[in-house]
């Protein structure tokens, strides 16, 4: 490859970061990845026949962006310090998720692929993904696992009305790993006409850069309506973290790796000055559990080890021998062992800090945003909310809304009655 | 790679096991269903006329594998199957053919104390085992293992696919040792009634290569073992068919003896197929 120069915003362009990332995929993938990196280095960076000017008007036009950066006032004045909430649950389909598969799915058409094959965990990623394809027009397959389609059937409805096929995978605990496995398998299978639209910030070289790119509009708005709106940079900025596409979403333009031409003059300088603060899902305890090959959270930016999974190096959440364990999270979208490997290279450099809270942590802040601002938040973002009890920065602080909370609504019901959580409302106006 | 270690083990080397006639290499998931079990049908194999053991070392995220291998990797992990078993299972092996790691990179890369191939390595020579197919792990990121496996006498196998490119095949080419698999079709593992029309052409392009050809993907009976030969390959690369019996075996709770039958004789049939593919000028 042409490509070993550092690049200009000091992201090696072989998809390293630090002791992070690369290409570990079988050989049978590495010419579709090497295309790949090629189309990614020409449209994407390089807005080759304008596809960058078009995936910025579309993202506007069909997505609805720019989303608002509102102020929290009620949680404002509990917490004595200036709450903001960036508003991606406001973006079409309720998730951040959309800036993604938009530009992936757009970046296919440009390559001339004619199938388009994805993962999702919670069925977000899937609905975006099959939002975008009805819209661009291309064929799209779903794998999800079996257990996820049962448990968010109304984002199983919902791709099926955009006319994709959903495969339920049945190997495993059946979730989104699995997912994973089995669409990675699909692309390896139909390599020649598929694009894989990977769902995070994972995967081999170029995703974990590509997504984070098409992510990084959530921190490039969100750097001018600071200014515009605060006068200021915030103090910090608060996301949830699963694989990461929403963190380094919100993190990316002021890391100062977010590298989508046409951006606002200096909105993608590095800001050292911003706190990052990435909250992980504490599940019901830390750690791992060796014996049964389970982890009881999805915390492997504070607690996981160095290593080698769907296609990156990264920190995952492993038994000492290396297989991969089973994570945990009452948020389908943040169960999952490993993380981007951007995520954990920030954190080794102490540029990103990883931060956790529980489920019943998230369930209360849940009910808290809910109750407080009108916002439902979903329960990925929910932790975010969280962290704003352990906040002790001073100065304006902004919570990235990764998306809106729906889709849980049976899961938060169900868990807040099991475990009586405080500040959850009664349901008792319904009949018995 | 035909270092005195190799004699002290008493086994060939691997390159050596495709001199005389087409080699058969058969792979089986080691602990499915359980090391004893694997034991004794390795010992069949190797009665059949297999020239080079591939056993498996199951990974939890087995990306390459079609259902039926992602199913006995299920089945031996469930039964306890870890690294440290692995290798004890290797080192009671008592077959005079070259035993091939087949694993997933993050296992070589997190045993032992430090992260990295080397410890992985070091203990694999050490029980016996003479060289490595890690199929998540392209010759751009092999330089590790590649170096590890040079200092400890193993071979590494790397896998030619049908959309591999002539200046990936260069690089490839330049690393690899022992054989080259050549994967037959796209996709995943897992057996299939036809040989792909690939398999010829991408035979075809490795002409000139100096190392042993074997083809794996798909082959399961003694007909495609021949055909494959007769595109020009050196050996053929089995595996979910022998998985297949071995899972009816483990469904119906039939004995292991019953069971290594099966396998010896699927291995004598797809041994003789292979033989009876080469051209008969090209005799050897």
């Amino acid at each position: 490859m042409s490509t070993q120069d550092e690049a200009t915003d000091g992201t090696q362009r072989d998809g390293t970061f630090g002791d992070y990332g690369g290409q570990y995929v079988p050989e049978v993938l590495m010419p579709a990845v090497e295309e790949l990196t090629d189309a990614y280095e020409r449209y994407v960076l390089g807005n080759e026949d304008g596809f960058v000017d078009d995936f910025r008007a579309r993202i506007r036009e069909f997505g609805g962006r720019p989303t608002p950066l509102s102020h929290a006032e009620n949680l404002s004045a509990q917490y004595g310090t200036d709450v903001y909430l960036k508003r991606e649950d406001l973006l079409h389909g309720g998730a951040h998720k959309l800036n993604n598969a938009l530009g992936q799915v757009l970046l296919a058409k440009y390559m001339g692929k004619e199938r388009i094959v994805a993962e999702t965990g919670a069925g977000q990623h899937g609905t975006a993904t099959a939002m975008a394809c009805a819209y661009l027009d291309m064929p799209c397959e779903i794998y999800m696992g079996r257990t996820d389609v049962n448990r968010q059937r109304p984002n199983v409805f919902r791709m099926r009305l955009h006319d994709a096929d959903v495969n339920p995978v049945t190997v495993g605990s059946g979730t989104l790993k699995e997912a994973i496995n089995e669409t990675m398998r699909d692309w390896a299978t139909n390599v020649e006409d598929t694009h894989y639209v990977i769902g995070s910030i994972v995967g081999p070289h170029p995703f974990p850069s590509m997504v984070r790119d098409f992510q990084a509009i959530i921190s490039e708005e969100l750097r001018e309506q600071a200014r515009d709106q605060i006068g200021r940079l915030p103090e910090a900025v608060v996301a949830c973290a699963g694989g990461g596409s929403n963190t380094m979403g919100a993190f990316g333009a002021f890391v100062g790796s977010a590298s989508l031409p046409g951006h606002p003059e200096g909105t993608h300088e590095p800001a050292p000055e911003v706190d990052l603060l990435a909250v992980e899902a504490g599940g019901s305890s830390l750690g791992v559990d060796e014996d049964e090959g389970y982890a009881p959270n999805s915390a492997s930016l504070s607690t996981g080890t160095e290593g080698v999974l769907h296609g990156a190096r990264t920190k995952l959440l492993q038994t000492d021998d290396g297989q991969i364990v089973e994570s945990h999270s009452v948020s389908a979208g943040l169960d999952y062992a490993g993380v981007g490997p951007e995520l954990a290279h920030l954190v080794d450099e102490g540029r990103v800090q990883p931060v956790n809270v529980d489920d019943d942590a998230a369930l209360e802040a849940f009910h808290r945003l809910s109750r407080e601002e009108g916002i439902i938040p979903a329960l990925e973002t929910s932790h975010a909310v969280a962290y704003l009890e352990h906040y002790e920065g001073d100065g304006p602080v902004v919570v990235n809304v990764s998306g809106r909370g729906d889709k849980d609504l049976d899961t938060v019901i169900e868990e807040s009655a099991a475990k009586d959580i405080d500040g959850a409302p009664t349901m008792e106006v319904f009949e018995e | 790679m035909s270092d005195a270690s190799d004699a002290t083990r008493g086994r060939s080397d691997l390159a050596a096991a495709f001199d005389d006639e087409p080699a058969l290499v058969s792979y089986v998931a080691a602990g499915d269903p359980s090391p004893a079990a694997t034991e004794r049908y390795v010992e069949a194999l190797v009665e059949g006329g297999t020239d080079v053991v591939e056993l498996g070392l199951p990974f939890s995220e087995p990306v390459a594998e079609g259902t039926t291998i992602q199913n006995a990797i299920k089945r031996a992990l469930d039964a306890g199957m870890t690294p440290d078993v692995y290798l004890d299972l290797v080192d009671r092996l008592d077959v005079d053919v070259p035993i091939v790691c087949m694993t997933y990179y993050n296992l070589i890369y997190q045993f032992g104390e430090e992260p990295g191939p080397e410890e992985f390595v070091a203990a694999a020579a050490e029980a016996g085992i003479s060289g490595f197919v890690v199929p998540d792990l392209p010759v751009d990121e092999s330089g590790p293992l590649a170096e590890a496996c040079r200092e400890h006498g193993l071979d590494l196998v790397f896998i030619v696919a049908p959309t591999t490119t002539e200046e990936r095949l260069e690089r490839m080419l330049d690393r690899t040792t022992g054989f080259v698999y050549v994967q037959g079709r796209l996709g995943t593992t897992g057996a299939r009634d036809e040989v792909s029309d690939d398999t010829p052409d991408a035979l075809a392009r490795l002409r000139d290569t100096d190392a042993p050809k074997a083809v794996g993907f798909g082959i399961s009976s003694g007909e495609q073992a021949r055909e494959v030969v007769a595109s020009g390959a050196d050996g053929v690369i089995v595996g979910s068919a022998y998985v297949d019996i071995v899972a009816e075996g483990a469904e119906a709770g039939d004995p292991t003896s019953e069971v290594a039958d099966r396998l010896r004789a699927l291995a004598d049939e797809l041994k003789t197929g292979a033989v009876a593919g080469v051209p008969e000028p090209e005799h050897k």
